[in-house]
């Protein structure tokens, strides 16, 4: 077990916005955080990153994982998007927490970072400025640096929000690749789609826990149904329009 | 030119010239990360309590005026970074009352108490700068020449740390770099740029050295690297043409330099207008 929440109540400012929250994550798990928008996705995946403290309830590391071990893809903030960095640049900070008070950067993490590049087929970008890239290249981007911060576990906030279905396909495998490397995935996604295909469990949460189980027992229960119908509709009607 | 060599030969000239390259040297390298963070109106939050915390020391009449105006802007640098992270208020709000408020106080506390028989020369050189770039002592420079270093070696030794915190605060901080300390750092240094920069430009002119060579520099670089080290570059070139001018035609120094960054920004827009 990597990653286990007990009885955990998140909220901040003294709201608590969901309760009793258990579930577990083991290594090499696909896990999806799917619910509406606004039922506490990001404020849980900011508590399990140790960014926000949770109310009550304990979450707790092991394995030999770390809480600052976490590679996290965070969605993009508006500052991101003009900001005078080039490809290298970004990717090499995720490195930044293995390199302790040195500093400047070894031949070792340097050699890192262009495998990494490498592997995620952005070695090209690797002097182009960050915001002059498009979307699906700037979360590539930031999925490298997310794994250069880690080898064990992936948090990933909507990685595919804003980019083009064959994009977002790419996107898709490339992380079920990872995954099927070993690296744990914890992802938030409103795709009902994408996680019937690829995730090995489901949490389902809106203000409070609905469902946390593996993807074959949550299309069995009423909820898991009702709400891959409805994501499975939204998507007809985003793609007639 | 023989005027210009002239001129350098009295110390005090060339404590002026040691100085305002130091100034414009440092601002520019806080003005990066405070830019891209939008931070930026801190600066000039900060820069009008500078003079409202100059107006109380000069009222109170000690004789060494930084030993109350540096404490009271650094405060005020905490207290405005710790707003801005705080949604309940608005950020922006807080700030501007703040910063008029210091504005308007300290022209009060001036204009009823001060000894002074030229209040509104005194009040007008401490906004705009003036003169008394030209009557700083060798104590001064030695303030400016450590503070500068102390600028110098925070960027040498945690450049990439500073990068990770700009471009992204949650990431840095859930791979465990403890941003909070940096935001700090970076406002009490700025806080301390702010108070040295008062002689060379004034208050009102001081976020104008943080602000300009950062963006002047983003118009034409793409890393970050690049972009401080042009900025660098730009302001201190800013800053010595800007005094040499001054020296020259005897214009106030404070609002040339101020202008001659204008004139960079200008250069670096058209050059970006030209290469698309």
């Amino acid at each position: 077990m990597q990653l286990q929440c007990s009885d955990v109540s998140l909220g901040y400012e003294g709201k608590v916005i969901m309760e009793h929250l258990n579930f577990t994550v083991n290594q090499g798990d696909y896990l999806y955080i799917v619910g509406e928008n606004g039922a506490g996705k990001s404020t849980l995946m900011k508590t399990i990153l140790g960014l926000r403290s949770p109310l009550a309830g304990t979450i707790s590391f092991s394995e030999g994982l770390q809480q600052t071990e976490i590679g996290y893809l965070p969605q993009q903030t508006l500052v991101q998007r003009d900001f005078p960095a080039s490809v290298g640049e970004v990717v090499m900070s995720g490195l930044l927490n293995k390199r302790g008070i040195r500093p400047y950067y070894n031949k070792e993490e340097k050699k890192r970072v262009h495998q990494i590049m490498e592997r995620l087929e952005i070695l090209d970008l690797k002097k182009k400025c960050y915001r002059d890239l498009s979307g699906g290249q700037q979360q590539r981007v930031l999925l490298c640096r997310a794994l250069c911060a880690t080898e064990k576990m992936l948090l990933l906030d909507e990685p595919v929000a804003g980019l083009d279905p064959k994009i977002t396909a790419q996107m898709y495998e490339l992380i079920a690749d990872l995954n099927g490397e070993g690296i744990t995935v914890i992802m938030i996604s409103h795709d009902m789609n994408a996680a019937c295909l690829y995730a090995a469990h489901i949490l389902h949460i809106a203000h409070r826990p609905l469902f946390f189980g593996t993807k074959e027992e949550y299309l069995n229960t009423e909820i898991g149904r009702a709400f891959t119908e409805v994501a499975r509709q939204e998507g007809e009607r985003t793609w007639d329009s | 030119m023989g005027q210009l060599v002239e001129y350098l030969s009295y110390p005090f000239v060339r404590y002026a010239f040691i100085v305002g390259v130091l100034i414009a040297l440092t601002s520019a390298l806080l003005g990066v990360p405070l830019v891209l963070k939008r931070f930026s109106f801190i600066g000039d939050g900060l820069s009008h309590v500078a003079f409202g915390a100059m107006a109380v020391a000069a009222v109170l009449n000690v004789t060494n005026q930084m030993i109350i105006i540096f404490p009271i802007t650094v405060a005020a640098a905490i207290i405005l970074l710790k707003g801005s992270q705080n949604t309940k208020i608005k950020g922006d709000a807080s700030l501007a009352m703040i910063s008029v408020g210091a504005l308007a106080i300290g022209y009060l506390l001036l204009n009823k108490f001060s000894t002074s028989t030229n209040i509104s020369g005194d009040v007008c050189t401490t906004l705009f700068g003036s003169t008394s770039i030209l009557t700083l002592n060798s104590f001064d420079v030695w303030i400016c020449v450590i503070m500068s270093l102390v600028v110098l070696l925070l960027f040498f030794f945690c450049y990439h740390k500073i990068f990770s915190v700009t471009f992204d605060e949650d990431f840095a901080r859930a791979t465990g770099t403890r941003a909070d300390g940096y935001n700090l750092l970076i406002a009490v240094i700025t806080a301390t740029v702010i108070v040295l920069a008062m002689k060379l430009v004034g208050s009102l002119l001081i976020s104008a050295l943080i602000i300009f060579p950062a963006i002047s520099a983003m118009g034409v670089i793409k890393s970050f690297r690049g972009v401080l080290v042009l900025a660098a570059i730009f302001s201190v070139f800013s800053a010595l043409i800007g005094m040499i001018l001054s020296l020259l035609v005897s214009t106030p120094v404070g609002a040339t330099i101020v202008s001659v960054n204008i004139v960079v920004f200008g250069l670096t827009r058209l050059y970006g207008l030209v290469r698309r």
